[in-house]
């Protein structure tokens, strides 16, 4: 920490070293400086793929931003919410610009996450010892899910209206508690202006005030364990007399303008779509929601914005008739369990109870209970990936090749859901989202096993770079 | 970046599940008069004397006209008629109650109507170009005319006297579904039963008019958006190849 007597500047030296040695003596403002940024190293070895992070960092800040003046012109009464939106494009002076720099925004930050999700998949950022950083993700995902699903209603248009009122009739679906928890987080017997108030007020403060915490707890987490990289090498094992690691370099200045070059290439794709193709065809603004809300009407299709859809797939994928399947699917796991794991006999035979439980469940409970089932765990499982994952080394490139057409097969599983999702069901999609559900749940569940497959390429001792 | 391409692959490879739309009535492709003036204004000159009596526009104020190149003065002495300030939205005197009562259900504002109307089979412009040229006698409805676009609609054929009176040709046709052998009515087109004041050039023209100032109102911004985006896009771009050149000057220092 700062020393007053060692450190301390001479008379002669300029205002702004002696204000800094002030402000030091009070707060970390040079140690957090350095900690994080002009003395944080990270791997010189970093790809494209490593730009989504702070991508999504400005994505962030670019809604928060636009977020608060929207605020002000704003009025999240059902009355008057959806004109509201409309004295924003045409009224307020550049009112347009930021709403159509919120909503771009908002899919935007799918993008981004989804790509940065990618990214730990295929270099195994998630391994020890990240696993905590990991977490933290997949709970900023589910907290950016709440806050897409809570500001969607608040344009108050019929695509608003419809898919707060399917998305929250899903909890009705829950044995016993189910239709009074809907009601209770409706605030009435539909979706009304009790709801759009409520929801206001999670989108406007509850969740970001736990995503800004989170985000906080991601980062910190990654400072203290360092970040991966494509290898999969730990750059702080080989350090130099210093203690700095050998392929490590200063995070600010290397990368932070290799940031910044990234940020302009995003915010040219951004630029393209917010000033030429606002509604980028219907699915970043649907054209049924410049209908306002009409609780006597419902649209003949209803579909969540295209970030929801490979989820929602999955839960319409769940028919009384795939519940049969489903509990194939569980008897199968379970023998898989019990035969070819090396668990005690303790925890083979709770494994059984557990998967004789959920059968009886799937017995008793209708489809559409075990349809927010699959939902839920279809996120929630990706918080499983650091322990379902065996493989011996963590980039994808020293794995058996094969390993990559396993991903590849379930990138595309994840966008024909979301292709799926987007459409009006029929009895071939519905099939093909049913194989869908069953490779997207396979490829975390298998993964223990097809994970440690193959064979493997020895990992290098110190990292691939290329100087450019 | 070979991974980024393996991925990009698979991404198009998607739209082969791609499957045909329903079937309905086929739109005609709308033009796009949204920058030019002179259709804005005839537009806009029909949207008030026609449609603004039952429909209102909300969200749109009489000054906004000012962007298609009318003067204050001009809106004043020729468009406004239902009040007296220049800054007033463009709303109706009729209550949505009496509209249920007269028309079934109470005549949809129009301030965004041409976004709302896009769909896989057009852009909301080519719904309400097809629309607006589609209405037919019918004797059977309430009012005395259908359309084929909205089938059953509400409204009726406002703009009768300019286009006419005409009423839909079918011929029999076997029809090539699974029963086989039964016989299904096809369109072919319209036979006009009374002329209008406008030939049906004139009129399409006219139509084409309304709904390219329609799709203007519907976000008065838009031609400014795409003017600004432009600049936004070179600005970014300088901006990209300064970041780029700053970033390689940093990175030729690591070994």
């Amino acid at each position: 920490m700062a020393n007053p007597q060692k450190g301390s500047p001479s008379e002669q030296a300029p205002f702004s070293a002696r204000a800094l040695h002030w402000v030091d003596q009070r707060f970390p403002a040079s140690s957090t400086w350095k900690a994080h940024l002009s003395e944080y190293y990270a791997p010189k070895n970093f790809n494209y793929w490593y730009a989504f992070g702070s991508l999504a960092l400005l994505v962030l800040v670019i809604q928060i931003v636009t977020g608060i003046f929207l605020v002000m012109h704003y009025k999240p009464d059902s009355n008057l919410a959806f004109a509201s939106v409309e004295y924003i494009m045409r009224d307020v002076p550049w009112g347009w610009l930021i709403r159509y720099m919120h909503s771009t925004g908002a899919s935007a930050f799918f993008i981004v996450v989804y790509l940065h999700m990618v990214r730990g998949l295929l270099y195994g950022s998630y391994r020890k010892p990240r696993e905590l950083v990991w977490l933290f993700g997949v709970a900023i995902f589910l907290c950016l899910m709440a806050e897409a699903f809570f500001g969607y209603l608040l344009p108050w248009g019929q695509m608003s209206y419809w898919g707060a009122q399917v998305i929250v009739n899903l909890f009705g679906a829950i044995p016993f508690i189910g239709p009074d928890l809907s009601l209770w987080i409706r605030g009435d017997y539909v979706v009304s202006d009790a709801t759009l108030n409520r929801f206001f007020s999670f989108h406007v403060i509850a969740i970001p005030l736990v995503l800004l915490g989170l985000v906080v707890a991601h980062i910190v987490a990654l400072h203290e364990v360092g970040s991966n990289n494509p290898d999969g090498v730990e750059i702080k094992e080989k350090k130099d007399e210093n203690g700095i690691p050998l392929d490590g370099i200063p995070f600010h200045p290397y990368y932070t303008v290799h940031d910044v070059f990234v940020a302009a290439v995003f915010l040219i794709v951004f630029s393209a779509v917010l000033f030429f193709a606002p509604e980028m065809g219907g699915y970043f603004l649907e054209a049924n929601n410049f209908v306002p809300a009409n609780p006597l009407k419902t649209p003949p299709h209803i579909a969540p914005v295209w970030y929801f859809t490979p989820f929602y797939s999955i839960l319409r994928a769940t028919t009384s008739e795939f519940v049969y399947a489903l509990e194939a699917g569980v008897v199968a796991y379970v023998a898989l369990i019990a035969l070819k794991t090396r668990w005690s006999g303790f925890a083979k035979i709770a494994t059984i109870v557990i998967g004789a439980l959920i059968i009886i469940g799937m017995l008793v409970f209708d489809a559409k209970f075990w349809g927010v089932v699959l939902m839920g765990t279809s996120v929630l499982i990706l918080g499983g990936l650091p322990w379902l994952d065996r493989s011996p080394v963590k980039s994808i490139r020293y794995r058996p090749a094969w390993h990559m057409y396993v991903y590849i097969v379930f990138f595309v599983v994840f966008l024909i859901l979301g292709y799926l999702g987007v459409n009006p069901p029929n009895e071939t999609r519905n099939l093909i989202a049913q194989v869908c559900t069953f490779l997207y749940f396979g490829f975390f569940l298998l993964m223990p096993w097809w994970s440690t497959m193959g064979s493997f390429q020895p990992v290098p001792e110190r990292v691939t770079y290329r100087p450019h | 970046m070979k991974l980024l391409k393996k991925l990009i692959a698979a991404v198009i490879l998607v739209p082969a599940f791609a499957l045909a739309a329903e079937a309905s009535f086929p739109l005609d492709q709308a033009p796009d008069r949204t920058d030019n003036l002179a259709s804005l204004q005839r537009g806009a000159r029909l949207f008030v004397n026609y449609c603004l009596n039952c429909h209102s526009a909300s969200s749109m104020r009489y000054n906004r006209l000012r962007d298609i190149g009318l003067t204050e003065d001009q809106i004043k002495n020729n468009l406004l008629f239902a009040t007296d300030k220049v800054g007033s939205l463009m709303t109706i005197a009729m209550q949505p109650k009496d509209a249920k009562a007269w028309f079934g259900t109470p005549p949809p504002d129009l301030s965004v109507i041409a976004r709302a109307k896009a769909s896989e089979a057009g852009s909301g412009a080519d719904w309400l170009y097809t629309y607006l040229r589609t209405f037919y006698q019918d004797d059977s409805r309430p009012t005395g005319w259908n359309n084929m676009v909205f089938p059953n609609v509400g409204m009726p054929h406002v703009l009768w006297e300019l286009q006419g009176i005409q009423v839909p040709q079918y011929v029999e046709e076997k029809s090539l579904g699974e029963g086989g052998g039964e016989t299904e009515k096809k369109f072919v087109g319209f036979k006009k039963v009374r002329d209008g004041t406008m030939s049906p050039l004139e009129y399409d023209n006219a139509v084409a008019d309304l709904v390219s100032y329609l799709q203007w109102m519907s976000e008065p911004s838009a031609h400014t958006r795409k003017r600004l985006g432009v600049w936004v896009l070179l600005f970014l771009g300088a901006f990209m190849v300064l970041a780029w050149r700053l970033n390689a000057s940093y990175w030729k220092d690591i070994k």
